[in-house]
């Protein structure tokens, strides 16, 4: 019987959620290695005005340092049992079990990102207003959504690949190039780092949206062919 | 190929790593048999268990399982049948309910299906609330074949079931196979356990360098 695609996602995304609550990877591994990254680019700089200037591009450095983690311990799950094939076996639609680890991947990078956020507001002491929190929130969504989808499908393509943790962080780190300059950009402007506006930020929301997309469609299109043999 | 069959090769070529592990592989087998499928190491066992699953292409000949023919369509069979590798496919995390709960979920499998298998694999409540990563490798692959169940899976290949069992461990193995197939499943068995497999089964398929050598 053929299951719908929204069904699998759910059921893989709680999986995947209720796995990272069980074992505590993220709270107890990622979170304080990407704390340590911001508090390692505070002492490296020290100075308060650079801080401030460039803390957009440092909390997504720090994300995408995660990132590579995240998704080899998302797959790592899948592959150390055998879980993935079975999968296969079983003739779950790969559709869903694509959407359901990016759903799963949002949610812990959303988690990341928001510490990340608050260490910057405590250690770089930058500001944001009103009108900087709307642009902020849309650029981390969609900047987040671009993450997680091409986390799983390169998560995907290497997962039964020898040397998969140096070869992801290889393949990843370009691709997601466009995310950490467009979503340094729009938080430069969200903050107001070196007397760019709000308004300048929106068109680097747009791009990072149309990546989101891009990835979204690309990985539902091609993550069956990916995992098969 | 009789009506009846569920497995019919003839002359079946598999590649794996550029080394044909099927060199034409010819093979019948009938509904509700328990074939053993015996070999020294690399003579093709888990490559044929792997290809009868769809998992690996078979390039010439003719492969037909539960009447899909492997060489135009791999993924169709898939969702009617179960591969027990030698690894579990369990999460270590969750728990053994857990695990056959998402199994279930994905493959549309209802809640007394889910009740059922996990009765029939005697997983009662305070085992099944124990994690995967916490169990025997007994009480492990009993979880994975209650997976195979909920599937309701109409071909089971199990790739060295007994494999890291004691005893009582390999008898509930013995069990639960015997129990399939008398509920209508369709069992091939790779083992090195040839006397006990061979007590199992109503067949035995001797595989020497990915072709079959015979068929007793």
């Amino acid at each position: 019987m053929s299951m719908s695609v929204s069904r699998i996602a759910r059921a893989v995304a709680a999986k995947d959620l209720r796995i990272e609550l069980r074992s505590r990877v993220v709270s107890n591994q990622v979170l304080p290695f990407s704390g340590l990254v911001m508090i390692m680019f505070a002492f490296a700089l020290d100075n308060d005005d650079v801080l401030q200037r460039v803390a957009g591009g440092l909390v997504w450095l720090a994300t995408l340092f995660s990132l590579f983690i995240l998704v080899q311990r998302t797959f790592a799950v899948e592959t150390y049992d055998g879980a993935l094939d079975s999968l296969r076996v079983a003739g779950v639609n790969p559709q869903g079990i694509f959407v359901g680890k990016s759903v799963a991947l949002f949610v812990q990078l959303l988690v990341l990102e928001s510490v990340l956020f608050l260490a910057a507001i405590v250690l770089y002491r930058v500001n944001v207003d009103g009108s900087g929190i709307v642009l902020l929130v849309t650029c981390v969504l969609c900047a987040t959504a671009g993450l997680a989808f091409v986390g799983t499908l390169y998560g995907g393509l290497t997962a039964g690949a020898r040397g998969r943790e140096t070869l992801l962080p290889l393949l990843l780190l370009p691709v997601v190039a466009p995310v950490l300059i467009c979503a340094t950009r729009a938080t430069e402007s969200a903050l107001r780092s070196g007397g760019v506006t709000v308004g300048e930020g929106w068109p680097w929301v747009g791009v990072l949206a149309v990546f989101a997309a891009v990835f979204g469609l690309g990985g539902l299109l091609s993550f069956g062919s990916l995992i098969e043999e | 190929m009789t009506t009846d069959s569920v497995i019919n090769f003839v002359d079946a070529v598999a590649v794996y790593n550029g080394y044909p592990a099927l060199a034409g592989v010819t093979l019948s087998v009938a509904r509700n048999e328990i074939v053993l499928l015996q070999g020294p190491n690399g003579a093709g066992k888990s490559t044929l268990l792997r290809a009868c699953a769809g998992l690996m292409p078979v390039i010439r000949g003719t492969a037909n399982v539960l009447g899909f023919d492997l060489t135009i369509d791999r993924e169709s069979v898939r969702e009617r049948v179960g591969l027990l590798g030698h690894q579990n496919g369990l999460f270590g995390d969750l728990t053994i309910a857990e695990n056959i709960s998402f199994w279930s979920t994905v493959v549309g499998a209802s809640v007394q299906e889910q009740t059922s298998a996990m009765e029939r694999m005697a997983i009662d409540g305070k085992l099944a609330n124990r994690r995967v990563s916490e169990l025997s490798a007994g009480q492990k692959r009993r979880c994975a074949l209650a997976c195979l169940v909920v599937r309701r899976a109409e071909l089971w290949l199990l790739d060295e079931p007994h494999a890291g069992l004691d005893a009582m461990g390999r008898d509930e193995i013995d069990r639960i196979v015997k129990e399939a197939a008398a509920s209508g499943a369709t069992v091939v068995v790779a083992s090195h356990e040839i006397e006990r497999a061979q007590q199992l089964a109503t067949r035995t398929v001797s595989l020497v360098a990915g072709q079959v050598r015979d068929s007793l």
